[in-house]
């Protein structure tokens, strides 16, 4: 009797086939936030690991500064800024880009610290050998430095992208029609949970690969102490 | 110029919405001093469960740390405030949130432990072993102790990310900071609340920043 309940009220067949299609669409539109989030963000924190690298004091203060930041503010703020506050000086932009542009900005900053740890940690000897065999600097950093910094980021990136990604479940707050938006709304329509199990699912089928995956990878690429 | 502050750094609107935002800085501080403590806790224990003899129990921790750590926090924050009432159980907003947060932010700090346990030599337990301690004293005196120096660094910065987590809370109307500054928001039609709250954040959190900056560069430093 208990169980009936509990199956009808969470398990409840008739409302989840109901919903089914728009948690599949949910589940689409957070994969495609989350690739353009770790795309946009990886890439541009290698870009500014590599601009660290030449040294440049007002450039480096700058992106230490903006970095810190960063990390120190939660995602949700960032993305509640961008969305809500900004319109009040002019700029608009739809809660997918608000959300987009925030996970961004984040996994930038967090990318470009482990890339910068990951340059630092490769030895000074390693450029110098480099660059006598008669590389210039930019061949040294693209075919000695970066190949084995890379190598080393690997399982810090990794996890802390998981993470980030994560944070796609935000843009439910600015109205981004990803799965957790779309178990809400079915939640709010049916008055039952059954679409947050839905929901609860599509992340599981999501994230549970991508969580094991980061396993192996720090298994694959621990450092040998 | 005149227009980005104020819309942004209205003085006005600051002192108006200042005790507001005090108020919620105080449910944000008691949210994290709440999940912080209990987190470590559960998140030792899982990690000590971790290095049990028994496969199932081996096989059942990471089982649940991936799961929990599979989840948005969000996501485990709805569910558990939005779904559980269905079964006729009425959670206060405090306790659903707190409970949320700590079954996702065991699952990270067990994580980090369990590395840490796992960089302490055998020797180091065996050593300890034959001077008479039993394996529980053992854990206690002479594994955890140099496990936790080990990962402070992680222990820090999982930390950190409890703090930013906290202002999830907001979405499931906890009167926490961010939720403060949303209303205050909402009130005022003005955005600097929304900014002072960054602001505060920002002052908090910056410091702890730095340090774990410094920390990253120094491991580094002595590879």
């Amino acid at each position: 009797m208990m169980l009936d309940k509990f199956m009808l009220t969470y398990f409840n067949w008739e409302v989840m086939a109901q919903y089914l299609p728009k948690i599949v669409e949910g589940f689409f539109l957070t994969i495609q936030l989350a690739l353009s989030v770790v795309v946009t963000g990886i890439l541009s924190g290698l870009t500014l690991s590599l601009i660290r690298s030449f040294r440049i004091r007002v450039i480096n203060f700058f992106i230490i500064f903006s970095v810190d930041i960063l990390r120190a503010l939660p995602p949700l703020v960032i993305i509640i800024m961008f969305y809500f506050a900004l319109p009040t000086i002019g700029i608009r932009m739809s809660g997918f880009t608000a959300t987009w542009l925030a996970l961004s900005l984040v996994l930038t900053a967090f990318a470009e610290e482990i890339f910068w740890a990951g340059i630092l940690a490769v030895p000074k000897g390693q450029w110098e050998a480099a660059r006598s065999t008669g590389l210039t600097s930019l061949q040294t950093m693209r075919s000695v430095v970066l190949p084995q910094a890379v190598r080393i980021t690997i399982p810090p990136l990794t996890n802390r992208t998981i993470a980030i990604t994560k944070g796609t479940a935000l843009g439910a707050v600015v109205a981004v029609g990803e799965i957790l938006y779309q178990a809400q709304a079915g939640l709010a329509f049916s008055y039952n949970p059954s679409p947050l199990t839905l929901g609860a699912i599509a992340y599981l089928i999501l994230f549970v690969p991508v969580v094991c995956f980061g396993r192996w990878v720090e298994t694959r690429f621990a450092w040998k102490r | 110029m005149e227009q980005i502050i104020q819309s942004f750094f209205n003085v006005r609107i600051i002192q108006a919405a200042f005790p507001f935002l005090l108020k919620g800085f105080g449910m944000t501080a008691l949210l994290v001093l709440t999940v912080v403590p209990l987190g470590v806790a559960r998140g030792l224990t899982v990690a000590l469960l971790s290095t049990a003899k028994s496969r199932l129990v081996k096989w059942m921790v990471i089982v649940y740390t991936d799961f929990f750590r599979a989840f948005p926090p969000l996501v485990l924050l709805i569910f558990i405030y939005f779904g559980v009432p269905f079964l006729g159980i009425d959670l206060p907003a405090f306790v659903a949130v707190a409970f949320g947060f700590l079954l996702n932010t065991s699952s990270y700090y067990g994580e980090v432990f369990r590395a840490g346990i796992e960089s302490i030599p055998r020797g180091q337990f065996e050593a300890a072993r034959s001077t008479g301690l039993n394996a529980m004293q053992t854990m206690a005196y002479v594994v955890v102790p140099q496990a936790t120096r080990n990962v402070m660094p992680d222990l820090i910065s999982n930390t950190l990310e409890v703090v930013k987590l906290t202002s999830i809370a907001s979405v499931v109307a906890l009167p926490e900071l961010l939720y403060a500054a949303r209303q205050a928001q909402s009130i005022t039609y003005n955005a600097t609340p929304i900014m002072a709250a960054g602001v505060i954040y920002l002052i908090c959190l910056w410091p702890v920043v730095r340090l774990l900056s410094r920390f990253e560069h120094k491991t580094i430093s002595l590879r």
